[in-house]
């Protein structure tokens, strides 16, 4: 079971690094995007610091919805998925391998340059910490959320746009829990109500998401 | 070792079949015959698991595949029609990992063998630039590793290879029946494989 697990995650990995393109896809997706809003709202810098949080999560959820309609995609279409299927290992440890080697390579970078984009808006140096870490617990429980959307929509016509319908609504809660951490450290206050929520909607994807990704690849290979 | 008992099959408004029922002993070769669209892919997946019929029931060895699923799948090679292989890796790569994912890790000795056998020699090329002739061979070779998996259902195990290759599939398949495997296959061709009980389910 985990040497299965193991395989996978080396598996996507090695995939990735043979073809970086596409995880470069999402990452500059989010650096653009997120660049785009100090161009188009204006150089006011109070108004900046006031979005900024909001702004860099929208951007960073929206980013890692673009990777998502892949991940099944390519091995639904060259029949390893099938071969996934009819593993010696429970479906759901592999499905939470694959959410985890497409965080790793669409998330984490996410995470890493997010700094990077706060400078942009000016923000204060001691809310890096929150935003990094805000992103750091959330974007993985985006990661298992879209998986299960990414693998009830798998094989449809238009499963791009379907799979936004399906998912964004369910982002809600990390958006807000993500962005109001940030927003509580500017205004002076602890964010460990927020960041703890997000861990604990973490422990809980990571618990439970797996095994309806596993139910949703099932009714969708059928 | 496996029962199929009155399956029935729709696709959209077509019956594919209603009623079917067979069994599959140990040093048993069954082709599943029939015309392009009379369910043979379909029947395999039913087998393996990938798919559920409308009714009825596949059992291994007494027990309904559905309630044993991992247990099933360890004892089993399903080939599908897509060579399965992955384009970015290469075929050593694709075979140890088709293999571990099995539960049958292989040495990479073992699997340069295999690949060998079915003149795959170069190493460093990913499969993106290899034949499709030469991606049906880096899938076939999972089978030299799997002689302890019970079950092999294989869908067109021929199609688009070359004699050679053809012959040494249907000398594994044969190798596999002797010592009291199941083979059941799909095939266009005409396969002339060397297997003491063989038997022919046709479609309509």
């Amino acid at each position: 079971m985990i040497a299965a697990a193991r395989t996978i995650l080396a598996r996507d990995l090695r995939i990735v690094l043979r073809r970086p393109g596409d995880a470069a896809t999402a990452l500059l997706f989010f650096v653009i995007v997120a660049s785009l809003f100090p161009l188009g709202v204006g150089a006011e810098p109070n108004l900046l610091r006031a979005v900024a949080p909001g702004v860099i999560w929208v951007a960073a959820l929206l980013a890692s919805m673009l990777s998502l309609a892949r991940l099944f995609a390519a091995d639904h279409a060259d029949g390893t998925l099938e071969q996934l299927l009819l593993g010696s290992a429970p479906l759901g440890v592999v499905s939470a391998a694959k959410v985890l080697a497409h965080w790793l390579v669409s998330g984490l970078p996410l995470v890493a340059i997010a700094p990077l984009i706060a400078l942009q808006y000016d923000l204060a140096p001691e809310l890096y910490g929150t935003l990094a870490l805000s992103l750091l617990l959330g974007t993985p429980v985006l990661g298992f959320i879209g998986a299960i959307g990414a693998a009830l929509t798998l094989g449809l016509r238009g499963a791009g746009v379907l799979l936004a319908l399906l998912v964004l609504p369910l982002y809600v809660p990390v958006l807000i829990l993500g962005a109001g951490s940030v927003e509580m450290v500017s205004a002076g206050l602890a964010p460990d109500g927020q960041l703890l929520l997000l861990a604990a909607l973490l422990v809980v994807s990571a618990a439970f998401a797996p095994w309806a990704i596993a139910a949703a690849l099932r009714i969708s290979t059928e | 070792m496996l029962e199929a008992s009155d399956l029935h099959c729709r696709r959209g408004t077509r019956t594919l079949y209603s009623g079917l029922s067979f069994a599959l002993g140990a040093g048993e070769l069954l082709r599943v015959a029939g015309e392009n669209g009379s369910g043979k892919t379909t029947l395999l997946k039913i087998l393996c698991g990938l798919l559920d019929p409308d009714a009825g029931e596949v059992r291994w060895r007494g027990e309904p595949i559905r309630r044993l699923r991992e247990e099933f799948h360890r004892q089993l090679v399903f080939l599908g029609h897509a060579p399965a292989v992955k384009d970015e890796l290469t075929a050593a790569e694709n075979l140890a990992i088709a293999c571990t994912l099995a539960g049958r890790p292989a040495s990479m000795q073992d699997v340069r063998e295999a690949l060998a056998r079915y003149g795959l020699r170069e190493d460093s090329a990913p499969v993106r630039r290899l034949s499709q002739g030469q991606r049906r061979r880096a899938a076939l070779a999972r089978l030299m590793l799997s002689a302890d998996a019970p079950l092999w259902l294989l869908d067109e195990p021929f199609a688009a290879l070359d004699a050679a290759a053809a012959r040494l599939t249907e000398e594994l398949i044969a190798r596999h029946v002797a010592v009291g495997g199941a083979v059941a296959y799909t095939t266009h061709q005409e396969a002339n494989i060397d297997a003491a009980s063989q038997r022919v389910l046709e479609l309509a």
